[in-house]
């Protein structure tokens, strides 16, 4: 049965804040993110970029194929240089304004995250994004952290394919008490365009993980990024949910709420998104197990949270 | 007003007055009680700005990126070990044109700790675009900041204020704090020549193909050079508006002088001594003290030091498989020119050893009697 995705009117009609002229790879899912992302923000957006594809693909002086302000910076510092920003906007008195951090996998879970911990931490209000093609891809395809078991990359090869479970950067980043989490996909872009809404409204750390397919590294078809995007969704390696904070009566009684955003149209074994990509090609059965272990335990997890924060929320 | 106050405090009363809108810094040894000082007139409200308490010095000198980017005037400080983690983004923030003012704490650095003062820490920053200057006395920081930004803002390039650990950052001198009205006069509110405009998106940074590097970087080195002419007009609008002066580099009786001592920072002052008590037994010596070390003031350099039959340059400091950086920059500095006297070095005061009038007269006697190598680093106080 095909979902319906109720495509919000802005949209399809509201002025491009992204214009075409990108040297990205064809199927690369980052740009489709992006765009939407901008609908939602709007054009009073600071976009801060470390290292990575988007950096690259995005310009190349002298041009911008972006009509918002955009900050480049070193690939270790995206979150922290946004906390600046956002604290020099805040006392310039720029009012309704979004500092966005656009990361990849690698400026988020490995050599961002320190700064990133800090800015989570201290709360800054900025809103951070990762979209997670799950290697450092703009080097040649090498692991990161966020790679999953079981992949080929360039430093995983034959033979030594990755062996440790991707890093859980959604628990990470909620044991900072941030006021907002959430994971989206371009393959559901009602509910992404949805999440960068309500983001933008929220003062304070928000924090938005977006699976990002990259054909090249994950070695798929470009025509096949988005349907392989909904296979992670499907088979619940990539569940879509959010948390967001409930401001306590009291201090010390805030709240976190737990909400599957997309419930997926049908249920597929992990195995059936994992054999649509050559990077997974020489996983071993068992190695498919642990993942489908994995995401079974994951999704339990999630509705029980789910069910929970909603019973004491109400 | 006059107060006595210490070296760091002149920074943070520098930093007060020149209204800063973003401040971001780590705390370090001998750095810490400026970023305490300044939470403190931040929480009193005598200070408006923001302050962020960042997790490391890598990140309070990025968050600069973004809050200079923005359109704020912004602050830190660093010292050591701290100063050197930064050392990507300090390529990074003069790269990008931005005039962050920095105060640094020279602080030793090696595979051993040590707090005490060693000036490799800003020197093994020289090639970042930073400009450097080193300072001697509390009312010279606090003189320093407020030209500091003025500078900065002028050529769009980031300013760092060099000074010893504990001999400058903890020790007490009457200070002259000015009135923050008459600062205003002299340092107008920050306006970014390329503003961050939702109205007018423009991009800052990104990628550069080899078409444009190039003459990026050239930009860069001429808004350098372009330092050493708009310097000297901000020390002269400063002595307008405070009355006191200063210049790319501080000469006391070199005119007619055989030797020509130089140094920077604390050590100066202990060589005022020294020059004194020589000139009253009949030597002709003279004092140059470095202030402006990045971009180099050559023509000043070789205007000062051309006459002397010899330099004696003192290096609080160690650049491993050279000697001591500022004897080293000298002599290239000299070598064009048609009077190089030749140029000798000695390394005194690593990691904070005192150095003495005693041992600064010792190195002058050393340098004239034994007649050692200019080639050679004299390695004084050595013990073997
Ligand atoms: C300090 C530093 N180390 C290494 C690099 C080289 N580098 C640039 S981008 C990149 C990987 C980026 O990976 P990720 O963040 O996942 O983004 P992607 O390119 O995959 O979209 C690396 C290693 C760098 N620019 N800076
Ligand atoms: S390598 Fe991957 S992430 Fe990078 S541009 Fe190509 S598709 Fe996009
Ligand atoms: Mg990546």
């Amino acid at each position: 049965m095909q979902r319906k995705i109720a495509i919000p009117r802005e949209l399809l009609v509201d002025e491009e804040l992204m214009l075409p002229g990108m040297t990205s790879c064809q199927g690369c899912a980052a740009p489709i993110s992006m765009k939407i992302a901008l609908k939602a923000l709007g054009n009073r957006t600071v976009i801060v970029f470390p290292a990575c594809c988007f950096c690259v693909f995005q310009g190349g002086y002298p041009y911008s194929n972006l009509k918002v302000p955009v900050i480049h910076c070193p690939f270790e510092t995206s979150a922290v240089v946004a906390s600046g920003a956002a604290a020099a906007l805040d006392v310039r008195g720029e009012k309704d304004t979004t500092v966005m951090v656009w990361a990849g996998d690698g400026g988020t879970f490995d050599i961002g995250i320190q700064a990133l911990s800090g800015a989570a931490e201290r709360n800054d209000n900025i809103l951070f994004v990762c979209y997670d093609n799950e290697a450092y891809m703009n080097t040649g395809i090498q692991r990161s952290s966020a790679t999953p078991m079981g992949a080929w990359t360039t430093t995983t090869p034959a033979g030594s394919l990755k062996s440790e479970p991707k890093k859980d950067i959604e628990q990470i980043m909620l044991a900072h008490h941030i006021a907002y989490m959430a994971t989206a996909s371009p393959a559901y872009p009602d509910d992404l365009y949805r999440k960068f809404q309500k983001a933008r409204q929220i003062t304070g750390m928000k924090f938005i993980h977006l699976l990002s397919a990259c054909p090249p590294g994950w070695r798929i078809d470009p025509a096949d990024s988005v349907r392989t995007m909904r296979l992670a969704t499907q088979s619940r390696v990539f569940p879509i949910y959010e948390v967001t904070k409930q401001t306590g009566a009291a201090p010390g009684e805030d709240t976190w709420e737990y909400d599957i955003t997309v419930i997926p149209e049908k249920e597929v074994p992990v195995s059936d998104y994992l054999k649509s990509q050559g990077r997974f090609r020489l996983m071993t059965d068992d190695m498919v197990m642990k993942i489908q272990k994995q995401a079974d335990r994951k999704w339990r997890d999630l509705v029980e949270k789910r069910d929970a924060t909603r019973l004491s929320g109400v | 007003m006059k107060k006595a106050i210490k070296g760091n405090h002149a920074v943070s009363h520098g930093v007060r007055l020149s209204r800063v809108g973003v401040i971001s810094a780590y705390p370090i040894t001998p750095q810490t009680t400026i970023v305490e000082e300044l939470s403190e007139m931040c929480a009193r409200g005598e200070i408006s700005a923001r302050f962020i308490k960042v997790e490391s010095e890598h990140s309070a000198m990025a968050s600069l990126i973004g809050a200079a980017t923005a359109g704020a005037r912004t602050f830190t400080a660093s010292s050591g070990n701290g100063l050197l983690l930064m050392h990507e983004v300090l390529h990074w923030t003069a790269g990008a044109r931005l005039p962050i003012v920095m105060a640094d704490v020279n602080r030793a650095v090696s595979g051993v700790w040590n707090i005490w003062a060693e000036q490799t820490d800003s020197l093994a920053q020289r090639d970042t675009g930073w400009i450097q200057i080193y300072c001697e006395s509390s009312q010279e920081l606090l003189d320093g900041v407020l030209m500091a930004y003025r500078l900065a803002e002028k050529v769009m390039l980031p300013v760092m204020i060099a000074y010893d650990a504990f001999f400058l950052s903890h020790t007490t001198e009457i200070v002259d704090i000015p009135d923050a009205d008459v600062v205003d006069r002299f340092l107008p509110p920050y306006e970014p020549p390329v503003q961050l405009n939702f109205d007018d998106p423009r991009m800052f940074g990104g990628f550069f193909s080899t078409d444009y590097f190039y003459e990026h970087r050239y930009t860069v080195q001429q808004a350098s050079q372009e330092a050493l002419n708009v310097y000297p007009e901000v020390c002269r609008e400063f002595n307008a508006h405070f009355g006191r002066s200063y210049d790319l580099v501080e000469t006391w009786l070199t005119d007619d002088a055989d030797t020509i001592l130089v140094t920077a920072g604390a050590i100066t002052s202990v060589s005022r001594i020294v020059i004194e008590r020589l000139r009253s037994q009949g030597e002709k010596v003279g004092l140059m003290k470095l202030r402006m070390f990045r971009p180099i003031p050559v023509e000043c350099w070789r205007k000062v030091l051309g006459n002397a039959s010899r330099v004696v340059v003192i290096d609080r400091n160690l650049s491993v498989g050279v000697g001591g950086v500022f004897a080293a920059e000298i002599r290239s500095a000299l070598y064009a020119s048609d009077r190089h006297p030749p140029v000798y070095s000695a390394i005194a005061g690593l990691g904070g050893r005192d150095v003495t009038p005693e041992d600064v007269e010792g190195i002058l006697h050393s340098m004239k009697v034994d007649d050692p190598s200019p080639d050679i680093p004299l390695y004084w106080g050595l013990k073997r």
